[in-house]
Formats: structure tokens, C-alpha cells, sequence
């Protein structure tokens, strides 16, 4: 079996990325948290520190090394959330129509006219910072996208002559959302949930930014980019080393999309042989 | 065979939109099928052959619902079925073709999982029984090497085998009937031939009574017993096919018979244009007044311009016409 390039590449930098997260404390050099030395601050990358250190005299390579678990948790779990929460009212609405849809239509149409960030701020603003409100916040704001891409396929779906024949057939409306519907409209869906975990990586990274998600000092990518935006002249590596992970794993998993999809259609030449 | 027929349309009609602007697109329409038998539904485009076909799965979409009239299958009237009786019945006891063996597969699915799909569905199997059987059912179709072609996807199989696929999965939980809707209209002509023999040969062997809705007359007289002529929401001929063939009454029936291509009649008779009946299907909105094949009739007289003509028993009562002049 020939492997298509991004689907390697894809999957090699987010596997790096969960690899990192889960080895996280065996690899770092010193402890992110606590190894705060005030001798050491704002020393470039080097042989010591291969990523520099902050402000504080913090390792930055061993706190973006623990930054990964929050940022691939976050994007990880707020978007299988979202693409289940949208999938589910798209697939139904889409099918069924009627009163279903139009409520559903009009919440998702709703949800897209107030920007997502706001509507998790407000939420974070109730629940309080933290990672688990985080996950709430980011897991319930971003499903209309995915609930609209589900819904339009639904709609173009039901036409098509198979799904038809399954009505025909005798199959019931489950067993036709998931053996008809669901595995043919998976492609777009698993782009969108990937580019979503790429929103919901830097949707953390904003909600961080503004001090609303992971508190200090517990490191994560998006608050270490909040916190170096004062030195990102004197002291560039403070912003260059979180930003570089924070984009390699959004290529990655954008790439691993792009894969998934190639490979999950059966008439594309790469897949066989 | 029982007296009591597999399947009664009675009177059935079929109306399309609603309110001021409801119209029956079908009306009147009536015939039985016995076990093991072979039906035609014969008309050209538009007439409501396949609305037919559809209320008889109860499968009919707005804006189309049953207006009135019963249809029973096997002693249960199934116009009043609920949602999950007929979902039970469909796939089971009624087994469907289509025109296009192309889009009526899932493409993400191999064949073989679609056809084990149905015993698994309908007959409880597990699955690796159910795999069993889908290669069983792949070989009655004739497809070759049935082990290997059940992991093939429908888009590496050609549209003939395809259509064997479509057979296998429809006829697989042995049901009592077969609706074909233009099975072999997509199909190559030597193609359309294997699969007719296929098809009548499998149900024969099953007591599968087929309802075959096609405008190919041709096809029809070879595969069905009995035939109606459907015209414009109404069924104006219905005789064994044999006599259709023979002896046609209806001005419709004579015109479509006329139309056939025949191999070799220019040469025998000089230069001959293809025959045709000139109009077309009038709009269900806009059936005309008296008889509805009166705009295209070529035998029409004074009293077919003003009143709607009834039937009229043939060959004994087995056989009817709807013409005045029949």
C-alpha cells in the first residue's frame, strides 16, 4: 500500500505531538513549574537550554513539552464533543426535516452569527478558568460548522439512488443514517473536525491569552505566547518556541485530514494496491 | 396457486399536491397479481407507472399520498399499514430492482456486506452466516468467483454485474414479490437479455411474482403473462399479453405497438419512418375533457370529446379495455 505524503507528514508531527505529551515528564529538563530561577532569565537558546528561558528563568523547552498535554486535550476532546454534537443534530435534521430542522437550522444559523470566542469568554465568565471549564466552553461553542456540513450532505445524500434503495429495502432510518449516510459523508466531516482541532488549539490559545484558560503558572502554548508578547523584541525565542509548536500541530492534523479523506474514499487509486 | 391473489390494487388513487392544487396522477387503477405470476405495467414516461410501484412499497413522498383505494398483499391491507409493518414488509416479502444499477449501491460498502446486510436485517443472521449466504446468493446471479467479487466495491464491477448485485440483494430474503422498475434500461442489449433470463429464471425457482414496470413492450411480452397498459393515470388495456400482442383494442396499445423498430421492415417496404404517437402525456393539472387520449387519438370520435369512457370486459372478463370505440 502506497502512503499518500501528507497523511505521513500529517500523521508523523501529530504523532510527535502526542508522543511528546505523554512523555512529558520523563523528557523535560527541568520542572516547568517549579525550576523558576530569576539568575537564569531570558537567556537565549543554547546548550543549557535549548529553547531559552523566560522571564522567570523557566525552561521553555520543558514547559512547552507540558503545554502539549493541555493543547492536544483541549483540541482533542472539545472537538470529538463538537462533532458529536453537530453530526448528531445535522444527520437528524437533515434527514427527518420539518420542525427538527428548521429548530435545528435556526439554532446553528444562531451559533455562527455570534463569534464562537465570545460565546466561550461568556461561558469561561461563568464556569471560572480552568481546564475542565475550558473544555465545556470550547466544546459546546464550535459544532455549527460541522452541524451544517452534515445537514447539506444529508440533503444531497437522501437523493442518491442507494439510499433509496435502503428505504426500499426495508432498512430503518438508524440503520440508514449509519451504514448509508454517515460513512458516505465522513470525508468532509473529518476535515472539518481536524481543522476545528486546530481552532480549538488556538482557541485555547486565545481564551489563555486573555487570562481566561489555563491560570498561571501551569504552562500552556497559548498562555506562554500571552506572556512573551511584552519581550518579543528583546527576547524572541519566548514567542518563536510555542508558536512553532502551536502551528506544526495544526499542519499536522490539518495534513492528517487531508489524508484520512484520500484514504477513506474507495475509488482513489492510492488505496489499493 | 390460491384463489386469493399475492397482491389486490383496488381502485387505487394517487394524489399529487394538496389542497386547490390537488390532482390525482393516478385514478381508478386496479388489477391483482397472482402467486408466482409475471404483471407488466406498460406506458410510456409520465403516465404513473412508477407511482404506482411506490404506494405499492409505501414509499410515497410529498407531495404525492394515497388518495383512496386498497391495496393487499397476501390478505393484509397494506394501505393502512403503519411505518413499521411496512418497513417489515419491504425487503422481505417485497423485493425491488432498479433502472440504475450505477447509484443504487452504496459506494463505500463492498457488494458482498450490502447483500449479507438483508439476512442480517431480516432474518436475524450474524454476520459471518450472513457472509455465507451473500456468496451463496452471489453465485445464483451467475457472478464469477463469488468469494473474491463480495470484497469488491460496486464501482469495480460493470453495470451488468452490478444489476446481479441488485438482484442478489433483492431477491435474497426469497420474497413473495419482485418489482422491477426498467431494470435493464441502463443496461447493454445483450446484457438486457441475461439479466431478463436471470431474473425470470430466479423467481421461477422461488415463486417470486414479479411486477415488471417498463416502456419496452417487447421486454414485457417476453418476460409477463398478463399486461397493463397504463395511460395518463389510468389503466386503458389489461389482457394476457399474448392477446395484447395479437389482437390490441385500446387506440394507446396500437400506438405503442406501432412505434416498435422492427429489424428489416425498410427494406421489405422501401423508405418508412419510425412510427410515433404525435402529442404528448398531457399534464396531470390539465387531463382534457371526455376520454384523455382524445387530443393524440387517431380513431376519436364525437362522444370522446365529451364523455369519459368506462370499461368494457374482454376475452371473457379476464381482460378490459377503456375506449368507446374498443
Amino acid at each position: 500500500m502506497k502512503l499518500r505524503t501528507n497523511l505521513l507528514v500529517g500523521g508523523g508531527l501529530v504523532g510527535l505531538a502526542i508522543v511528546v505529551a505523554i512523555l512529558a515528564p520523563w523528557i523535560q529538563i527541568t520542572d516547568p513549574v517549579l525550576d523558576a530561577n530569576l539568575m537564569n532569565a531570558e537567556i537565549p537558546p543554547g546548550a543549557d537550554f535549548p529553547f531559552g528561558t523566560d522571564q522567570q528563568g523557566r525552561d521553555i523547552y520543558s514547559r512547552i513539552v507540558h503545554g502539549a498535554r493541555i493543547s492536544l486535550t483541549v483540541g482533542l476532546v472539545s472537538q470529538i464533543a463538537n462533532t458529536i454534537i453537530g453530526v448528531t443534530l445535522g444527520l437528524t435534521a437533515g434527514y427527518w426535516g420539518g420542525l427538527w430542522d428548521d429548530l435545528v437550522s435556526g439554532v446553528t444559523n444562531l451559533m455562527l452569527a455570534i463569534p464562537s470566542l465570545i460565546f466561550a469568554l461568556a461561558i469561561m465568565a461563568i464556569l471560572g478558568p480552568g481546564l475542565v471549564s475550558l473544555l465545556i466552553a470550547l466544546g459546546l461553542t464550535n459544532w455549527s460548522y460541522s452541524c451544517r456540513i452534515a445537514r447539506a450532505q444529508v440533503l444531497s445524500l437522501k437523493s442518491q439512488g442507494y439510499v433509496q434503495a435502503a428505504r426500499i429495502l426495508g432498512y430503518g432510518d438508524l440503520r440508514i443514517m449509519f451504514t448509508q449516510l454517515l460513512p458516505n459523508m465522513l470525508g468532509p466531516l473529518i476535515v472539518i473536525a481536524t481543522l476545528g482541532m486546530g481552532g480549538s488549539i488556538l482557541a485555547e490559545a486565545a481564551l489563555s491569552f486573555l487570562g481566561l484558560g489555563i491560570r498561571p503558572p501551569y504552562p500552556s502554548w497559548g498562555s506562554m505566547l500571552s506572556e512573551a508578547r511584552d519581550q518579543i523584541t528583546t527576547a524572541p525565542w519566548l514567542s518563536v518556541f510555542p508558536g512553532l509548536a502551536i502551528f506544526l500541530t495544526v499542519l499536522g492534523l490539518n495534513l492528517l485530514g487531508d489524508g484520512l479523506r484520500d484514504i477513506l474514499d474507495p475509488q482513489s487509486q492510492e488505496r489499493r494496491a | 396457486m390460491s384463489d386469493v391473489p399475492l397482491l389486490a390494487v383496488d381502485g387505487l388513487r394517487i394524489d399529487i399536491g394538496s389542497g386547490a392544487q390537488r390532482h390525482a396522477a393516478v385514478e381508478g387503477v386496479s388489477f391483482s397479481i397472482a402467486r408466482g405470476e409475471t404483471f407488466g405495467l406498460v406506458g410510456e414516461s409520465g403516465c404513473g407507472k412508477s407511482i404506482t410501484a411506490l404506494s405499492i412499497m409505501g414509499l410515497l413522498r410529498q407531495p404525492l399520498s394515497l388518495g383512496g383505494g386498497t391495496i393487499v398483499l397476501d390478505g393484509q391491507p397494506i394501505h393502512k399499514a403503519s411505518a413499521a409493518e411496512m418497513r417489515s414488509l419491504r425487503g422481505r416479502r417485497i423485493g425491488m430492482i432498479f433502472q440504475e444499477p450505477m447509484t443504487a449501491l452504496n459506494p463505500l460498502s463492498p457488494v458482498g456486506r450490502q447483500i449479507a446486510e438483508m439476512f442480517v436485517l431480516h432474518m436475524g443472521m450474524g454476520w459471518k452466516e450472513a457472509n455465507d449466504r451473500a456468496v451463496e446468493s452471489l453465485r445464483q446471479v451467475r457472478v464469477p468467483s463469488p468469494e473474491r467479487r463480495i470484497h469488491d466495491y460496486p464501482h469495480q464491477l460493470s453495470g451488468g454485474m452490478r444489476q446481479r448485485v441488485m438482484i442478489a440483494i433483492a431477491l435474497a430474503c426469497s420474497p413473495d414479490m419482485l418489482i422491477a422498475d426498467e431494470p435493464t434500461t441502463a443496461l447493454d442489449v445483450t446484457v438486457q437479455a441475461e439479466i431478463v433470463d436471470l431474473m425470470r429464471e430466479l423467481c421461477a425457482a422461488k415463486g417470486t411474482a414479479i411486477l415488471m414496470i417498463s416502456h419496452d413492450l417487447g421486454l414485457v411480452a417476453q418476460v409477463c403473462r398478463r399486461v397493463a397498459v397504463m395511460y395518463a393515470g389510468r389503466i386503458v388495456e389489461q389482457r394476457a399479453s399474448a392477446e395484447v400482442f395479437k389482437d390490441p383494442r385500446h387506440p394507446y396499445t396500437r400506438g405503442l405497438l406501432a412505434s416498435l423498430p422492427r429489424l428489416g421492415a425498410r427494406s421489405k417496404q422501401g423508405r418508412q419512418r419510425l412510427n410515433e404517437i404525435s402529442g404528448v402525456v398531457p399534464a396531470v393539472s390539465a387531463f382534457p375533457k371526455g376520454c384523455r387520449f382524445n387530443p393524440r387519438c387517431t380513431a376519436r370520435t364525437d362522444v370522446c370529446m365529451v364523455e369519459d369512457p368506462a370499461t368494457t370486459a374482454l376475452d371473457g372478463g379476464v381482460g378490459l379495455v377503456r375506449c368507446h370505440n374498443a
